[in-house]
């Protein structure tokens, strides 16, 4: 859309304390009228100084404070630590202790997809779709809360395994609940994706060209809604993701053009059913074992440095872990994906209208927590 | 009215009273009577709407005050509401701010003199009574344009300026195919116009011809934009704009824009059941037993159903598609819908 | 290309420019001279045989006798992956910024600069990103003492 500004330029302050800016994010936005000039994201209201307390805890301590970075897909973010210390000690783990990894990891990018899903709904004004996918979430947690006794912050993984394998009968639960759940799926885009109005709302609005969003570091469902087909689990894959059958979901542009809002939601539909599949498959790979077999009896790697990434919900995680040989982690970097996708924000908003800039805000799906840390 | 001043006549010695009494006191017992209804239908509706929403989300909704279904919910929370405190911002304009939510409200109230429950059930019947029905409803715009403006926020004045633009620009579609019934009816009176259509569904407006059945989805969805219901709800779209005009209120000033809300909800449902679906005439002649007010309630329900069912099932629009579907998709419809049913009157 | 070929590559590009290499570690990595680090940059990012496009991760490591700036740089292409460092006096550290190579580098750089106090010199928008604007000290340097109070909050 070209926009003269001619009017003047009012200042509106979104946030931190807002329905729709996902938490505490402050939005300065520069408005003529309903016309946004410059939106300004400032960031930092739920820093927690995250890289500087894991400098005073032991490697194994810093599991709990992974989990409070996303805590919408907690499973995934203490995954990415444990690989990056299991690599840097150089540690393989157990064929059982990867498939429940998988297991774990998939259920927790379902349940991360459909709160992105059912809070984008809420962001357009459909207020149903929130429910209904909370209502299947509702029931991945019961899953993790008989596994691990936590329904949010899991701290499940730990180095060189898990905590505790899986109740028996879990698998069949699961199972049982995919079953259920891939129905449900259709039901969701048929009140929601495929809306006339919710496609007005959302395709082309906010685009985000390939181009640029490489440019900006955007990655995970945001990049491949811009069409580009990269994931981490196919191009350089980790715990055996090369074994699974999945394919890796790109926006295809159908309303409007490529990289709109729309494509990122669809993109998230999409991969949920991906990672059901995916699920499915460990499960029926699954064989005995020792989850704690590897577990190393005292955590101390040696001198060194190691980046590991994964691909979680909202992108791909990277650790970066300098290592001085001593028992506690001497510097820990995060690679946030939100924080990234966030930089690209205020290019993805010039010229919009201020319902845009909310539909916009939900597409990119953040966790102020990761941002922050 | 006359009723009432009839039903007051037969009070021994109210003939005494001096002629000014006389006068006041039937317009403040109907004005009490209709409050009274209009109170009652809105807690039914607030409790009726959380339960509709409830079941669409799979869930259940209230099911423990009052114990059936949770019946009791909306008293106790309108208890709540008008126990509050009335917290009034430092920075607002203090008699603006405290007046807007009562001119908001008078505007819905004042609409319902005219609307004809029942065959002999109504305050007054005016000559002109659709057109002061629209007139009327109206005057609840300028008070959320005040409330926006003396609330000194940001939010409140954008929902405000939104709720003008919309309520201003739909009252033109929904006038247009209000008048379509008229030149049917020949007369602006609703006892009139509720009298012409007499005699099964088959005389409704609705079903007398295509123009009108269009004229009455003109109708609907114009005033879904008048009460500012999804997909409408932009003037206080919570998630882009906190609550729009009405952010800065709280306590019973907020009930009161709730209750001019629902109130709102309720007149629009019952002018579409007025004007085209026969009012208080039962749809068959078996059915002729029921009384009028209950026909006609149950018509207003069923439209009120619709709309609560539309509000949890649809998203919402921007406000350049909002003002698009106004001037370029319903204006032209409406001006051919009076065209043509024009034509079908003179045939 | 694998790490050896990359940081040969470099090597032959830039002379010593490069300073060290470390192609073999877990983590390969070639420390750059900073006052070059923006040519390197532009070379990684442009050259048909790296196509190093995706900025992975910015930050800054406090050693207690220099600070490094380290950039972990990606192909999305090639998949391969290749880490630069700079290494910088702990007073007064700056470098020059390579916003204009990737736009990401940006909110990278102004973390860095809020955590460690390297300024990047050209950068567009300097200010601190996770801190309050009046925050005194960078936290995350191993000799950070954090204060009392903040605007007469305690902290």
């Amino acid at each position: 859309m070209e926009v003269n500004y001619s009017g003047d330029i009012m200042t509106l302050n979104m946030g931190p304390q807002h329905p729709s800016t996902h938490g505490v994010l402050r939005l300065e936005l520069k408005t003529d009228g309903e016309i946004v000039a410059d939106a300004i994201p400032h960031i930092g209201y739920l820093h927690r100084c995250f890289e500087k307390h894991v400098e005073n805890v032991d490697y194994a301590g810093v599991v709990p404070f992974t989990d409070r970075m996303d805590y919408c897909a907690a499973m995934n973010m203490e995954l990415g630590y444990v690989l990056a210390v299991e690599k840097l000690m150089g540690i393989e783990v157990n064929e059982r202790t990867r498939y429940l990894r998988i297991i774990m990891a998939e259920l927790g990018r379902i349940a991360s997809h459909l709160i992105a899903a059912g809070t984008y709904g809420n962001d357009i004004g459909s207020f149903t779709p929130f429910l209904w996918c909370f209502r299947d979430r509702e029931d991945i947690l019961d899953f993790f809360e008989e596994t691990c006794g936590a329904r949010l912050l899991y701290n499940y993984n730990c180095i060189g395994g898990l905590t505790q394998d899986i109740k028996p009968g879990l698998e069949d639960k699961i199972l049982k609940f995919l079953d259920r759940f891939e129905p449900e799926v259709d039901n969701l885009n048929r009140l929601l994706s495929d809306n006339f109005i919710f496609i007005k709302r959302t395709a082309d609005v906010g685009i985000l060209s390939p181009e640029k969003a490489i440019s900006y570091g955007v990655t995970g469902p945001n990049l491949r809604g811009s069409g580009v087909r990269f994931d981490v689990r196919k191009d350089e894959p980790y715990l055996g993701y090369e074994e699974f059958d999945f394919d890796v979901q790109v926006g295809k542009g159908e309303h409007g053009r490529l990289g709109s809002c729309w494509d990122r939601y669809m993109v998230r539909i999409r991969e949920v059913l991906e990672s059901c599949k995916i699920v499915r498959q460990a499960i029926a790979k699954l064989s005995p074992g020792d989850v704690r077999e590897n577990v190393p009896k005292r955590i101390k790697p040696p001198k060194g440095e190691v980046y590991m990434r994964t691909e979680c919900p909202r992108g791909e995680l990277g650790y970066y872990i300098v290592s001085d040989g001593s028992p506690k982690p001497y510097r820990l970097k995060v690679k946030s994906p939100c924080f990234t996708v966030m930089s690209a924000f205020r290019d993805m908003c010039k010229g919009t209208m201020i319902a845009d800039v909310i539909s916009i805000l939900g597409s990119i799906d953040i966790v102020l927590g990761e941002i922050d840390r | 009215m006359e009723s009432i001043a009839q039903l007051l006549q037969k009070i021994p010695k109210y003939d005494g009273l001096p002629e000014m009494l006389q006068a006041l006191i039937p317009i403040i017992v109907s004005s009490i009577v209709i409050f009274a209804l209009l109170a009652l239908a809105v807690l039914f509706m607030v409790w009726l709407e959380r339960k509709v929403s409830a079941h669409i989300q799979d869930r259940l909704g209230p099911m423990v005050v009052g114990g059936w279904h949770g019946w009791a919910q909306t008293i106790a929370d309108a208890l709540k509401l008008l126990l509050k405190e009335d917290i009034v911002p430092e920075s607002v304009d203090r008699v603006l701010f405290k007046m807007a939510p009562f001119i908001v409200f008078l505007g819905a109230f004042a609409a319902f003199v005219v609307l004809p429950f029942g065959a002999s059930s109504f305050v007054t019947d005016l000559n002109i009574g659709i057109l002061y029905i629209v007139a009327v409803s109206s005057l609840s715009v300028i008070g959320i344009i005040m409330a926006g403006w003396a609330s000194n926020n940001k939010y409140s004045l954008y929902g405000s300026m939104r709720a003008a633009a919309q309520v201003i620009s739909y009252e033109i579609p929904a006038a247009v195919a209000i008048m379509t019934v008229v030149i049917y009816v020949g007369s602006l009176s609703m006892v009139e116009i509720v009298r012409a259509q007499e005699g099964g569904f088959l005389n409704w407006f609705l079903f007398r011809n295509p123009f009108l059945f269009l004229a009455f989805i003109v109708y609907f969805i114009a005033s879904l934009a008048e009460v500012n219901r999804t997909p409408f709800d932009l003037p206080e779209a919570e998630s882009e704009l906190v609550a729009g005009y009405h952010t800065e209120y709280s306590g019973m000033r907020f009930a009161f824009f709730f209750l001019a809300e629902y109130a709102n909800m309720f007149l629009v449902s019952s002018v579409a059941a007025t004007l085209f679906l026969g009012g208080w005439t039962a749809p068959f002649s078996i059915l002729q037993f029921i009384p009028g007010p209950v026909v006609f309630f149950v018509k207003a329900l069923v439209l009120i159903f619709i709309q609560m069912w539309m509000r949890w099932s649809l998203p919402r629009l921007r406000v350049d598609q909002l003002m698009y579907i106004n001037w370029k998709v319903l204006l032209p419809i409406s001006f051919a819908l009076i065209l043509g049913a024009g034509w079908m009157a003179i045939l | 290309m694998n790490a050896q070929e990359i940081a040969a590559l470099l090597s032959e590009q830039f002379g010593d420019r490069i300073l060290e290499s470390k192609p073999e570690e877990l983590n390969p990595w070639s420390a750059v001279d900073p006052s070059s680090i923006l040519d390197v940059c532009r070379f990684i990012r442009s050259d048909s045989r790296l196509e190093m496009d995706h900025l992975e991760l910015l930050g800054g490591v406090d050693y207690e006798d220099r600070i490094e700036v380290v950039y972990v740089v990606y192909s999305m292409k090639h998949h391969h992956r290749y880490t630069l460092k700079c290494l910088l006096p702990r007073e007064d550290p700056h470098v020059s910024t390579v916003e204009s190579v990737w736009s990401v580098a940006n909110w990278h750089e102004r973390e860095a600069f809020d955590m460690f106090g390297v300024l990047f010199d050209g950068h567009s928008d300097m200010r601190r990103i996770l801190c309050p604007d009046d925050w005194e000290g960078y936290p995350l340097r191993k000799d950070y003492k954090a204060p009392e109070s903040y605007r007469d909050m305690p902290v």
